[in-house]
């Protein structure tokens, strides 16, 4: 078996007083992509969240490539990891500052933020939006921003929850046909939470059914 | 001429001073203030978003009334001499503007969008830079709180009358000096005090909300 990027025991999640997440066992290789699938309020978000560090489990190890992930400062974690959500979520700034916010939040040298920003902008194909305002983005265009910006910052690990979900059914296919090629060459290891079998098929290398908080069934794809 | 003598523009720049000092601490107050209330999770929360909304409407001169208890002679705090000095004014500017500075601040921050947070921790903010850049996405409203508690103060004059007791050349404001005229009878004068009086508050919130729209076009 391959290195282990995410390794989760014994994970339990309670949210407003119910438990949404009851996990005993997940392993997720380094470099591969897996797909959550489940119906909504099956705690794909939920653990999404946990993986980010952005909620807190109630009980339950998660190993992150081998490290204890309480012994990881959250900040120093959430800067080794991506998340780009449902919603791109863009702030109120041109699209070359959205995707760069998170490598001045590193304080990188602006040779270097300047730099992978234009190499993403044009891996993305959106070159042409680079001083756009991001409130005047549609709905795909803002969501391939998202998506540059967590690209950006070469993460370890990328959380990508829902991504497609608030796409139309002409830029879906685009997106996830470009999503096809990048990410066999970035070897990041990536979850993404979805409902379709089209972007399970198309980018996933295997598969977790989530029902009622718990994995219903696992699978290659 | 009115606008020839000189006391005319010491009491101008008594008010901008004053006023403007009592909003710039009402901002350094009321901003990481509204911002805990917005954001934070702890117990008595609501209550104290009760308490600064009630605040946003406090009356002036019961500010005023107040004040001037803690600060008279025989007061707890009279040992400091403050009565009737512009500190004391700007002591109750600072109250009046700041529950409205926090409470639209607050408000501001918690109609954003609550993903946004996350969001902006999960692009690996640290608590500090999320905030910033909250405050950055909430400037247009953050600037209207500015300008909202900036008014509250500008105009006030029953908590400036009793604690400052409009002495010239000492504590006498615009508003002040206006209800001094039309005491008197002269109402020339005060009305030419209100017609400036308007036409600075104008030029401030002018260039606030130049800024504000400038921001919004962006």
């Amino acid at each position: 078996m391959s290195e282990l990027m995410i390794e989760i025991q014994d994970l339990f999640v309670r949210r407003s007083g119910r438990p949404v997440l009851e996990i005993d066992q997940l392993k997720i290789e380094k470099g591969k992509v897996l797909a959550l699938v489940g119906p909504n309020g099956a705690g794909k978000s939920t653990l999404l969240l946990v993986l980010a560090r952005l909620l807190k489990p109630e009980r339950g190890n998660i190993l992150f490539a081998g490290q204890r992930l309480e012994r990881i400062k959250p900040l120093d974690y959430r800067r080794r990891i991506g998340l780009v959500m449902q919603e791109a979520l863009m702030l109120n700034m041109s699209v070359t500052q959205n995707i760069a916010i998170g490598l001045h939040f590193r304080s990188l040298p602006g040779h270097e933020i300047a730099s992978r920003v234009e190499e993403w902008l044009e891996r993305l194909n959106i070159t042409h939006l680079k001083n756009r305002p991001a409130a005047k983005l549609s709905r795909g265009e803002a969501q391939r921003v998202a998506l540059a910006r967590a690209f950006v910052l070469q993460p370890e690990l990328l959380i990508l929850d829902e991504p497609f979900g608030a796409l139309d059914n002409k830029t879906r296919p685009e997106l996830i046909r470009d999503l096809k090629t990048l990410l066999p060459t970035l070897h990041t290891t990536t979850l993404f939470s979805t409902h379709e079998d089209r972007e399970v098929n198309a980018l996933a290398d295997r598969k977790i059914e989530l029902t009622n908080g718990r994995i219903d069934a696992e699978a290659s794809t | 001429m009115f606008f020839n003598n000189p006391d005319i523009w010491e009491i101008t720049l008594l008010s901008l001073k004053v006023s403007g000092l009592a909003t710039f601490i009402s901002l350094l107050l009321g901003l990481p203030f509204g911002t805990l209330l917005a954001l934070g999770k702890f117990p008595g929360r609501s209550f104290l978003l009760t308490v600064v909304n009630t605040g946003m409407a406090l009356p002036p001169v019961v500010v005023g009334l107040a004040v001037a208890m803690t600060l008279w002679r025989s007061g707890p705090l009279g040992s400091l001499h403050l009565i009737y000095t512009p500190t004391s004014i700007i002591i109750a500017q600072v109250i009046i503007s700041s529950p409205v500075v926090t409470g639209l601040t607050a408000a501001a921050l918690q109609h954003q969008d609550p993903r946004l947070q996350l969001q902006l921790l999960g692009l690996g903010a640290s608590r500090l830079q999320m905030i910033l850049s909250l405050w950055r996405e909430a400037r247009l409203p953050l600037l209207a709180a500015l300008m909202a508690g900036f008014g509250s103060v500008i105009s006030e004059v029953g908590a400036s009358m009793m604690v400052g007791g409009n002495i010239l050349h000492q504590t006498r404001v615009l508003t002040t000096a206006i209800v001094l005229e039309t005491n008197k009878g002269d109402f020339s004068n005060a009305l030419a005090l209100g017609i400036l009086l308007l036409a600075i508050t104008f030029m401030i919130n002018y260039a606030l909300t130049w800024i504000q729209q400038t921001g919004a076009k962006r």
